[in-house]
Parts: structure tokens; C-alpha cells; sequence
């Protein structure tokens, strides 16, 4: 915001149509929360879809399921949910005005973010290589498996990849972006924008970050663990 | 400069801080949530599957609104957005199942 | 921090870099006005190009595929860079924070990135001319949407940015009115044109992103085949609509809240008297949005949807009709012993009275499932839905842009062609859509290029209309434009009216009010 239209009081501007910091703080964190509502409806949008789909094609689910490694899956959700410890522990220190540990954790969170875009990379590969591709381009091959699942009255097993692809990608593109959002807090923290008076983007990156967990939290055994 | 009607603090943004032994008690909650969520997709519940897994996932869920995103704490209002935000998904789901689930099955067609 | 006398918001920097870079809510809300009428008039022109080939059966002035792809445009045009934004983009950014007794809105720079949204979503979607255009009709259906000329992906993911300019508007709206209302402004004190913005609101920020993911999925299904609608891949086209209609419902409801609210000013104003059951339409308005979520499946009582789902939708599209009688009738009491003058934007008012009435009951005749089995895709609808958002949202556009017209410009328009822009519209209006109901009632559908020879005197008349709308929108341009440059200088309240953004000059200063107002009343304190 320009400083022609904010007012200083103290260390820290508020913008000119706020009476103060707290009050600009407020309407952040309210506006932060209505955003995450709108997140819900979307990433909501391919749940009721997978739900749908999964009560129609129980078998198809199960069968594909398989082919998700459940470790890759559960390493990847303790390192969204420890990444989510760092991230509140970041606000944390910025409450009790100590910068470099603030520093410290946003960093871990930042690295937390990079071994779940790594673990993601070696799925995405590794099913690519067996030919698991999404919808019209799924192309297994493996001719026994292919015919077990004909036996079953599976024929669209294309599917579950395209559920599991779309899913899991937009939820990549969320990571990516908040990773880019912590990259931003971290140059203004070394610069020394935040203290305990003033810890607003913490707290509303902070916020997006939680979200993103929460969303995985449902992801996990909705595409890992159902077979 | 006039005040409005809201929180009248000037700049010191006085605001509750969870202490940390609390954020490592709901962690290592979250972590053990995690790992009965997968010895419990080891076991087969049938129909309740899905029922299951679903319900840790949302203790956790409920665990990381709560304390890593400050709900417990805060004014009741962000817990209302984010619960209206729930409710209307519900409404999506609940319809378009309906609709999915009461149809008439002709014999070989969907 | 005070503005030098005689500087406002218009004068006090200049140069197109300052508005395109202008975080001044007011400037942003002009911004939207050039894009909304420009897209207006690209609209306007595609809707006469459709008019004019209907004059005759068989092929006018151009053929079948040229035709779905004109019809595609329009519809999709007049959606969602015209009717969804126009109101609460356009005047509600400038007005709502004033009615507030605000500075600005919450975020000024998300509202200058909800314009560019708005900009750079109707350019991709433009694009798609260049890639064979479009031809599904602006509701995309699947199958045909997955598998049509390549143009449509452009056009579906320009709607999907233009998407997030409405709720980007949206969310700002919401947590403005909430967190910088003026002291002594409590909820029931705002005027009813911000209750309807916030009910609006609510519907932008719930509904749009299912929109959002809606679009992204048919994208995914062009590019990736995913199955999820094709049924050659298991899936069900249906829950497109399902998925479609969700958000597209409360979108109707997204473009008629916010007429109404202009409409609630209007009569109060042109009444001299104050609003009739003032929390009864407040809260009618939140309670049309919320029912608005519950009925989207009356869309599709032909679609293949089980009866039981249809039976529930067309029960509760009945329930939706009382909130908006509700209006209707405190509106008409508002009038009842008022001091009425007739100057143009209360012709508009009750234009809108008259003609948003037909169409809602029209609405409610559509929502019994018998009916609509006879009615649907056919001219029925058609005539309904322009009864309400021509009818109803753009008579309500015009009647704010000239009640408004002083206060954001300064300036009065000339009354006297601006009532012959108002007589043009409603009568040409009329004369367009009214046959069309009994076009619908007799069979024609919807969307076709061609006819048969019993509809062509009807279709001749409705063309007819058409012309005289078209030419009704000209002079109302020509209105506005004569009173930007030439219009008798306006004082701060040349209408007497008693919401705070009249008790600013006209045009105001960039922080609105001199004096931060404090509230001590409700806002229609007549007598």
C-alpha cells in the first residue's frame, strides 16, 4: 500500500480506511477465512465427485487404490501435518518476537513443502512408467491384470487415475502456491516486517497452509487406503 | 481519527498465543491419528470402510481447525464461515446423490 | 488527509496509468461501467444479429453454424461479463462503501484485480472466435461441450478467471460490510441496496468456485478424457449439470439481488416516503439466497434426473416465490401514499415493478414439472428468463445509472430523452418477449436456427421489439454520454434522498467524506 494513503502510527502503517492495525489485522483474517471458504466449494466439487464415482465403481476404486503406495501416502501426510507445526510455531515466535527461530520454522516449512512435491514426483513417474495415465490415455501394461479386471466388469479403470491425477494435482498446485506465499515470508521476515504487533501475513499464509493439510488429510485414505 | 465499532486496540495486537507444549500434544496427536488410520485401512470393516477412515480424518481435521488454526480461541465467527462453507458442499453432495441414487435402473443401462 | 476544494475523485489525478493502477473503489467502479457497457454493446450487437436472422424462416443472414455459435455468445457474454458483474461491480463498488459511511472497500487491491479478472478472462474467452468459436450454447452441456470445436476450451477457461473476479467482488463486499460500516451503523441501519450487495455476496463466494472447479473438469475432459462426464468412459453427463447448475442457479439470483436493491433505493427515493417493512426485505434478500441453493435441479426435470430429485427441486423453487413476493408487495406499499415524481429512474422502478413480476410468475408456472415437461427448452423460457433480467436486472442497471449519474459524475442527464430512452426500452421490450411466451406455449424451441411457418408473425414481431430496444439502448448511451460532457452541473442531492452518499458533493472527494459520518438513524428517515 502507498504511504500516501496509510497512516503511521507507531512502527506500523495501517492502511487510510482502517482505524487502526487491529482493525486492518481483523478484516484480513475475516477476509482469509471467507477465501477458504471458497477453496472448500472447489476442492469440495472433486470430492462429491470421487464419492459419486467410488459408490458407482466400488471395485474399480479398490483395484486402482492399489496401485498407490501407502507409505509414499502416509510419509507424505506426516510431513503436510509436521509442516503445519511449523507453520503455527512461525506465528508463535513472531508473537513472542523471536525472528530467527520464526525464520527457522518457516524454512522447515518451506523444506517440508519441497519433500512433498519430491515424494509426489517419484509417484507421478513411477506411474507414468507402468503406463497408469489418466481417463482416455490410461494404457497399462500389464495384459493379466488388465483381463482379471475385464473378468470383474471393470472397463473404465482409466478413472480412477483420472480422480487420482486431478486430485492430487490441484492439491500439488495449492502446495506450490503456498510454498511461493512462505517464500514471501520469509525475505520479509529477514527484512524484519514482523513482530508481536504486527504478524498479519503470517497468520493468513498461515491459515491457506492449514487448509492445504486438511485437505490431504482426506485425500490420504481416500485414494490410498481404500483397497 | 474517528474509531469505528470494532476492537479498539491502537497497535498492539494483544492476541491469545497457544502455548507450545499444546501445539506438540495436538502434533503428536495428528501423528498417531495418522498411523491408526492406516493399521485401521488394514482390517477389513466392510460397508464401514469408508465410514471409518473418514471419521479419523475428520478427529484430525477437527484438530488442526482447533488449534493449529486457532478456531478454539477465536470469535465464533470464523468457525461459522467455515462451517457455511461445509454446509452448502453438503447440499451439493446430498442432491447430486439423490439424484444418482434413486434413478431408475433399466436393466443394463445406468 | 483532505482533498483541495473542488478536487474529486475524477479530477484529482489524471492519466489513464493513474486509473489503470487506481486503488480508489470509486475509480475502480468506473472502470467496471466502460467494461460492462463495452460488453453490453459486443452483446447487444449478437442478440441483434439473432433477432434479425429469426425475422424470417429459413436462413436471413447467415447459416445454422454461424447461428449456434451467435447464440452461444450471446447468452455467454450477457452472463458473465454483463448481467453478473454489472450491478455489483459497477455501481456497487462505487456506491456500497459510501452507503457504508467507508473510505473504501476492505482490499483495494483485490478490487483492482477482480477488474483486471474481469479483463483478462473476457479476452480468452473473445480469443475463442479465432479457434472456431463455440457452439454449445452458454450452458456448455456434456457430451457435446467435450467433444465441439476447439474454441469452447478457451471460452470455458476465460469464464473460469471471469469467475473469480465475482468472487473476489464478493468476498470485499462481504467483509466491508461487516468490519467498516460508519460508527452508529449497526446491520439495521445499512440501506437495502447493501443488503442486497452482501446477499449477493454470500452467493459469489459460496457458489462461484463450484463453477470454478465445474469448468476446470470439463477442461480436464477435453484435454484428458477423464471419464468423469463421458459416458463412453463410465461417467454421467448429468452431473455436469448437476455440477453446472449449483453455481448457475444462484447465479440468477446473483444478478436479480442487486437490482432489487437499486430498486428498494428508487422507490423509497422517488416516493419521498420511507421503505415499507424494511427488515422484511432485508431479510428477504438473505433468505432468497439462501433458498437459491436449493433449487438448481429445476433446470433439468428433463435431463434424466430421478423423479424423486425433481419432485424436491420443484417443491422448493415454489418456497423461493414468497421471499420475492414478499418484496414485491412492500414495494407497492411503499408507493401507496407516497408523493410520487416520475423522474427517469423512477420509470425504471416501476418498469421493473411490472415487468420482474410477470417474469418471476412465469418462473413459478415453470416450476411445476408438468409444465415444465411441455416448456422446457422452448421459447417459454427464453421469454422468462429475459423477462427478469432485462425486465428486471437492466431496467434496474438504467434506473441506477440515472439516479446515480450526479453523484458519481456530477452532472444531471437530460430527463427528457432519458424518458424516451425508458419508453423505447419497455415498450420494445415488450414487444420482444411477450410473443415469445406464446411462441414457447406453442412449441418452438429454443436455440434453433430455423422454425416452422405457423411462428414466423410472432417471430417477425418479436424481432421487431428487438429493433426498438436496440434503438432504445442507443439513445441511452447517447443520454449518458451528453451528460458526462454536457450535462447541467448537479448539486450534492438533487433527488432529497437520505442515504450518506448523498450527503457527500457530487462528484465526491477521493476518501468520500470530509467529515467521517456517524449514523444515528436509520437510512430512510423521511418525515
Amino acid at each position: 500500500m502507498s504511504t500516501v494513503n496509510s497512516v503511521a502510527h507507531g512502527k506500523h502503517h495501517h492502511a487510510h480506511h482502517y482505524d487502526s492495525a487491529e482493525h486492518q489485522y481483523l478484516a484480513a483474517k475475516f477476509g482469509t477465512w471467507v477465501f477458504l471458504c471458497t477453496e472448500i466449494l472447489m476442492f469440495g466439487g472433486l470430492f462429491v465427485g470421487y464419492i459419486i464415482y467410488h459408490q458407482k465403481f466400488p471395485q474399480m476404486f479398490h483395484e486402482g487404490s492399489k496401485f498407490c503406495d501407502w507409505r509414499l501416502g502416509g510419509t507424505n501426510t506426516l510431513v503436510l501435518i509436521f509442516s503445519s507445526l511449523t507453520m503455527a510455531l512461525s506465528i508463535y515466535y513472531a508473537q513472542l518476537n523471536q525472528k530467527k527461530k520464526s525464520l527457522a520454522s518457516l524454512y522447515i516449512t518451506l523444506i517440508c513443502g519441497f519433500i512433498f512435491l519430491g515424494i509426489k514426483y517419484i509417484e507421478y513417474t513411477h506411474k507414468f512408467h507402468e503406463g497408469l495415465f489418466p481417463g482416455r490415455f490410461f494404457a497399462f501394461d500389464n495384459p493379466e491384470e488388465m483381463a482379471r479386471w475385464k473378468a470383474m466388469g471393470i472397463n473404465n479403470m482409466g478413472m480412477f487415475f483420472s480422480f487420482y491425477f486431478v486430485m492430487t494435482g490441484i492439491h500439488a498446485s495449492h502446495v506450490i502456491a503456498g510454498m511461493g506465499l512462505i517464500t514471501w515470508l520469509i525475505i520479509r521476515t529477514h527484512r524484519g516486517d514482523f513482530d508481536s504487533d504486527y504478524y498479519t501475513p503470517l497468520e493468513c499464509v498461515g491459515l491457506f497452509w492449514h487448509l492445504v493439510d486438511l485437505i490431504w488429510i482426506y485425500l490420504f485414505p481416500l485414494l490410498y487406503l481404500i483397497s | 481519527m474517528a474509531h469505528g465499532q470494532h476492537d479498539n486496540h491502537e497497535d498492539a495486537q494483544h492476541h491469545h498465543i497457544i502455548p507450545f507444549n499444546i501445539y506438540i500434544k495436538v502434533f503428536s496427536a495428528l501423528m498417531c491419528l495418522t498411523i491408526l488410520t492406516v493399521f485401521a485401512a488394514q482390517i477389513n470393516f466392510g460397508a464401514w470402510n469408508t465410514v471409518i477412515a473418514m471419521l479419523i480424518a475428520s478427529i484430525k481435521a477437527g484438530l488442526v481447525l482447533s488449534f493449529f488454526m486457532h478456531l478454539k480461541y477465536d470469535q465464533k465467527i470464523y468457525a461459522v464461515i467455515f462451517g457455511t462453507g461445509l454446509f452448502f458442499l453438503l447440499v451439493l453432495f446430498f442432491f447430486c446423490n439423490l439424484d444418482l441414487m434413486t434413478r431408475l435402473n433399466v436393466d443394463g443401462i445406468i | 488527509m483532505s482533498s483541495a476544494p473542488g478536487k474529486n475523485y475524477i479530477n484529482e489525478k489524471s492519466g489513464l496509468w493513474s486509473w489503470l493502477t487506481t486503488l480508489d473503489h470509486k475509480r475502480i467502479g468506473i472502470l467496471y461501467m466502460i467494461a460492462v457497457m463495452t460488453f453490453f454493446a459486443i452483446g447487444g450487437t449478437f442478440a441483434m444479429l439473432i433477432r434479425t436472422e429469426l425475422f424470417k424462416v429459413g436462413p436471413t443472414i447467415m447459416t445454422a453454424h454461424q447461428y449456434n455459435q451467435v447464440m452461444t455468445f450471446h447468452g455467454a457474454i450477457m452472463v458473465f461479463m454483463v448481467i453478473i458483474p454489472g450491478i455489483p461491480a459497477f455501481l456497487g463498488n462505487f456506491i456500497l462503501p459510501m452507503q457504508l459511511g467507508a473510505k473504501d472497500v476492505a482490499f483495494p487491491r483485490v478490487n483492482l484485480l477482480s477488474w483486471y479478472c474481469l479483463i483478462i478472462g473476457a479476452s480468452i474467452a473473445f480469443f475463442s472466435l479465432f479457434y472456431n468459436g463455440v457452439d454449445t450454447g452458454w450452458t456448455f452441456y456434456t457430451p457435446y461441450s467435450i467433444t465441439t470445436q476447439n474454441g469452447t476450451i478457451l471460452m470455458v477457461l476465460g469464464a473460469f478467471v471471469i469467475g473469480f473476479s465475482s468472487i473476489l467482488t464478493g468476498l470485499n463486499f462481504i467483509v466491508t460490510t461487516h468490519k467498516l460500516r460508519a460508527p452508529g451503523m449497526s446491520f439495521w441501519r445499512m440501506p437495502l441496496f447493501v443488503w442486497a450487495l452482501y446477499s449477493t455476496a454470500l452467493l459469489q463466494v459460496l457458489a462461484t468456485p463450484v463453477l470454478a472447479i465445474t469448468l476446470l473438469l470439463l477442461s480436464a475432459e477435453r484435454l484428458l478424457g477423464v471419464g468423469i462426464f463421458d459416458p463412453k468412459l463410465g461417467g454421467d453427463p448429468v452431473l455436469f449439470q448437476h455440477f453446472f447448475w449449483f453455481y448457475s442457479h444462484p447465479a440468477v439470483y446473483i444478478m436479480i439481488l442487486p437490482a432489487m436493491g437499486v430498486v428498494s433505493e428508487l422507490i423509497t427515493t422517488f416516493s419521498h416516503k420511507t421503505i415499507f417493512g424494511y427488515k422484511a426485505i432485508a431479510l428477504s434478500s438473505v433468505g432468497i439466497a439462501a433458498v437459491s441453493f436449493f433449487v438448481w435441479g429445476h433446470h433439468m426435470f428433463v435431463s434424466g434426473q430421478s423423479e424423486i430429485a425433481g419432485i424436491l427441486f420443484s417443491f422448493i423453487t415454489m418456497l423461493v416465490g414468497v421471499p420475492t413476493a414478499i418484496k414485491v408487495f412492500n414495494w407497492t406499499a411503499t408507493l401507496y401514499k407516497g408523493s410520487i415524481s416520475f423522474d427517469s429512474p423512477m420509470l425504471f422502478a416501476l418498469g421493473f415493478l411490472f415487468l420482474f413480476t410477470i417474469g418471476g410468475v412465469t418462473g413459478i408456472i415453470l416450476a411445476v414439472i408438468g409444465v415444465d415437461v411441455h416448456f422446457h427448452d422452448t421459447y417459454f423460457v427464453v421469454a422468462h428468463f429475459h423477462y427478469v433480467m432485462v425486465g428486471g436486472t437492466l431496467m434496474a442497471i438504467m434506473g441506477g445509472i440515472y439516479y446515480w449519474f450526479p453523484k458519481m459524475f456530477g452532472r444531471m442527464v437530460n430527463e427528457f430523452w432519458a424518458r424516451i430512452s425508458f419508453v423505447l426500452i419497455f415498450v420494445g421490450f415488450n414487444v420482444t418477449f411477450f410473443p415469445q411466451f406464446i411462441l414457447g406455449a406453442m412449441g418452438m424451441p429454443r436455440r434453433y436456427f430455423d422454425y416452422l411457418p405457423a411462428y414466423e408473425p410472432l417471430n417477425r414481431i418479436s424481432s421487431i421489439g428487438a429493433w426498438t430496444i436496440g434503438t432504445g439502448f442507443l439513445v441511452g448511451l447517447a443520454v449518458i454520454i451528453h451528460g458526462l460532457t454536457k450535462g447541467e452541473i448537479a448539486g450534492d442531492n438533487p433527488w432529497g434522498a437520505k442515504t450518506l452518499e448523498w450527503t457527500t458533493s457530487s462528484p465526491p472527494p477521493h476518501e468520500n467524506f470530509l467529515v467521517q459520518p456517524v449514523v444515528t438513524a436509520g437510512p430512510y428517515e423521511y418525515r
